[in-house]
């Protein structure tokens, strides 16, 4: 048992390292670090600079536009990407549809999505959820019916992230109403310019618009759209869920922010002892999911992963970043409280309200929230963890 | 980067794992703590014979050269199986300091009478009021002619009624709160002035009060007041190491109460088909996973001699107490009232527990020193 990595991997950390210092641009790394959401050609300018160093995709097969790294190196990768206070790449094309073209895709499909979601030229969105299938996403109704060529969607998806950004669609679909809920589900691409669809924003507890409602009045989508056999949907589903794995504990980016909420804490002078002690119960829960994800991380490098580890790294890492930005608000006293969207915050004439590290602070508090419902809620996670220590 | 083990780790788990399942079944454990000893020679033995007396003691020394990460995994089997024998405080504590410390003369008899198993050593630190500050201490060495006298108190020593030797934590210098100071000294457990009273703890283990009165001890090493840096850093492996214990036991926890939730029957179904019983399960699964990986880290860091390794210690411990009392509880709680009987291991496994705070610091008592490094 050690816990060094090798010299060349070193060297490795040190060169991302450098590239993030020489390349991530200081309005980027500034709205991240704050908890913004991303403007969109912002993050799509610093995703085609990921693009052409060839980082854009560690996770993606080499011959695809992945980088052919090692686990280790996909770990020291993410984790140096985030401790420079990096944003998330927009998972929706790159982490989620992308894996599922590839690995489940026509050739005709790699051909025409993958390149452009590499080079961010497409924004897509997820069309899972339904408002009667969130955690229970397999009774899903929204319907596609096969007419001729093409299939005929009717129906509606929610809480839609950027769907009014999104060029594309990646839906569930269900083509078969009388197999048992997993078996009648197809997986469609459906163009958002496509006529029959509407978006319709929701506004987050946040105050900004990010989440969407998605309408599809028999919208009608080629054949040729639908990801591998008809009613087997789910199965791509589920593999696209289990994809993202290594990034669900988020350990570096709640490291980050707990640093800056040392400098915010000690910046706003309160109660030393009270606020010290809980930054610290905070810091050792880390420490701790630090050591989990490591040790996970060494079992698949050795080919063994335990079924529950990618639950508890979610469940904890969800539960984790969410202390971490309570904290930040109480921390703000008065000036946690102040409700300022992003627009209304740079549109003032009169300089910031607070402490300039103030802003952003309650609408991530806020939008963190959802970190436990969503991706499989915790209450989901434990289900499964327990499913597993049962078996 | 590696958390498997190596081959020979895994064959040293495999022997404490066999060790126990043969001499450790759970009446002749109660039979053993029973005994004023408190545990069996004859197993004392055995650890000399399988080399796990010489594990944390350098070669040079006449050890096996076993790293932190090797006594964290060994105390990992003792705390699974709830073993009685007193490795943590005459190995880890005893012998560690004495090769620490010692003068060449004294780690040649010493270390080889601990490694074979002839003598079992006892630490004396902690003090009325004393707490958990290696600091914190008053009791008097004062030099008198080649030797010292030693004048004090000492509280709460392991296994000081059975030992061999017993070291004891003594001032040379400065007063009680004083980082210069503090040496060690041997002591002998017939010596003229010294005084005991016996008693058990939660967990079985023997332990004794000490009370000195100008009692001859020899400086163990021959540089006085400056053990303070020592202490701390064989404390430090020491913590790990019952981080491993406590590990071991929140394992054993575990799996008794998976095990019972499953035949237990109430309002006419098993107690597990209760989803607030699956998810009390789930979190203490989540407990005994983090805190298995961050002992694990924690003792690899110490192994690496990497900085700030020491902050990381106090942390891993009050992480570790705070998961280990919540599984402790939760065992307790759904086992429903058997896990309230003396006859039932789930609660001796909590008794385990609680004594490891209480001996080496609560969750609350780390997490300070941790916040105050911050």
């Amino acid at each position: 048992m050690d816990l060094q990595f090798s010299p060349d991997d070193r060297a490795f950390q040190v060169e991302v390292r450098q590239f993030l210092v020489d390349n991530l641009p200081a309005s980027v790394r500034e709205r991240s670090e704050r908890g913004l959401h991303p403007a969109k050609n912002e993050i799509v300018a610093w995703q085609k600079k990921l693009w052409r160093k060839g980082w854009i995709a560690p996770n993606w097969p080499k011959e695809y536009g992945g980088t052919g790294w090692s686990l280790t190196r996909k770990y020291i990768y993410n984790r140096e990407y985030f401790l420079a206070g990096a944003p998330q790449v927009i998972p929706f094309g790159i982490g989620m549809v992308g894996p599922v073209i590839y690995t489940f895709g026509s050739p005709e499909q790699k051909a025409r999505y993958l390149d452009d979601i590499l080079q961010s030229n497409t924004w897509w969105c997820q069309g899972y959820s339904e408002p009667n299938a969130g955690s229970d996403l397999a009774s899903l109704k929204t319907r596609a019916v096969r007419d001729g060529d093409h299939y005929v969607v009717t129906g509606q998806k929610i809480w839609t992230s950027f769907a009014h950004l999104a060029d594309m669609i990646f839906c569930l679909v269900r083509t078969d109403p009388a197999a048992k809920p997993q078996e009648g589900i197809s997986f469609l691409l459906i163009d958002m310019q496509s006529p029959g669809i509407e978006v319709r924003p929701i506004i987050g507890l946040d105050g900004e618009h990010t989440l969407n409602e998605v309408f599809f009045d028999e919208v009608r989508v080629p054949v040729e759209n639908r990801v591998g056999e008809e009613n087997k949907g789910w199965t791509y589903a589920k593999y696209l869920l289990g994809h993202e794995r290594n990034m669900v504990a988020r350990v570096a980016r709640s490291q980050f922010q707990l640093n800056r909420l040392k400098r915010i804490a000690a910046d706003q002078a309160c109660d030393g002892g009270d606020i010290r002690r809980r930054i610290a119960q905070i810091e050792t829960e880390l420490m701790a999911l630090e050591a989990l994800e490591l040790r996970y991380l060494s079992q698949e490098i050795a080919g063994d992963m335990p079924g529950a580890g990618p639950s508890l790294l979610k469940l904890r890492g969800a539960e984790i970043a969410q202390a971490i930005k309570t904290l930040t608000v109480e921390v703000l006293g008065p000036y946690g409280a102040v409700f300022l969207t992003d627009d209304a915050a740079r549109g003032r004439n009169d300089g910031p309200v607070g402490p300039d590290y103030a802003h952003g602070a309650l609408g991530d508090h806020l939008y963190q929230r959802a970190a436990t419902i969503y991706g499989g809620s915790n209450e989901i996670q434990r289900n499964i963890i327990a499913k597993q220590l049962l078996r | 980067m590696d958390f498997q083990l190596s081959a020979e780790q895994a064959m040293l788990c495999e022997s404490v794992e066999r060790f126990v399942q043969d001499h450790y079944d759970f009446s002749a454990r109660r039979a053993l703590a029973d005994q004023p000893r408190g545990y069996s020679r004859d197993h004392w033995r055995v650890f000399a014979e399988m080399g796990w007396l010489a594990l944390p003691i350098a070669e040079r020394n006449g050890g096996l050269g076993g790293s932190v990460v090797d006594s964290a995994l060994l105390s990992r089997h003792f705390g699974k199986g709830l073993v009685l024998e007193p490795f943590l405080s005459s190995v880890l504590l005893g012998a560690r300091l004495i090769e620490e410390i010692g003068t060449e003369d004294q780690k040649a008899w010493l270390l080889s009478d601990s490694v074979s198993g002839d003598a079992v050593i006892a630490v004396a630190h902690g003090e009325p009021g004393s707490r958990h500050d290696l600091r914190q201490v008053s009791l008097k060495a004062a030099r008198e002619g080649d030797g010292y006298r030693l004048t004090g108190r000492k509280t709460v020593v392991t296994h000081a009624a059975s030992a061999d030797q017993i070291l004891v934590v003594a001032r040379t210098g400065g007063e009680a709160g004083d980082l210069d100071g503090l040496s060690v000294f041997l002591v002998s457990p017939d010596a003229q002035g010294l005084r005991r009273q016996d008693f058990h703890l939660a967990d079985g283990q023997p332990a004794s009060d000490l009370w000195l009165d100008d009692v001859a001890g020899a400086l163990l090493g021959d540089a006085e007041g400056a053990a303070a840096p020592t202490l701390d850093r064989v404390f430090d492996e020491v913590l790990c190491a019952v981080c491993g214990d406590a590990v071991g036991a929140m394992e054993a926890v575990l799996t008794l109460t998976r095990d019972y939730v499953g035949t237990r029957r109430q309002f006419g179904r098993s107690i597990v088909e209760n989803q607030v019983v699956q998810h009390r399960l789930a979190d203490m699964f989540g407990a005994l996973e983090e805190a298995s990986a961050l002992t694990e880290m924690t003792a690899m860091r110490l192994a690496e001699g990497e900085e700030g390794a020491a902050r990381t210690v106090a942390g891993t411990a009050a992480r570790v107490f705070a998961l280990m009392r919540f599984v402790g509880e939760q065992g307790i709680q759904l086992h429903g009232g058997i896990g309230m009987t003396d006859e039932y291991p789930v609660g001796h496994y909590y008794k385990r527990l609680l004594t490891i705070e209480a001996l080496f610091g609560s969750a609350a008592h780390h997490l300070q020193r941790f916040a105050t490094a911050l």
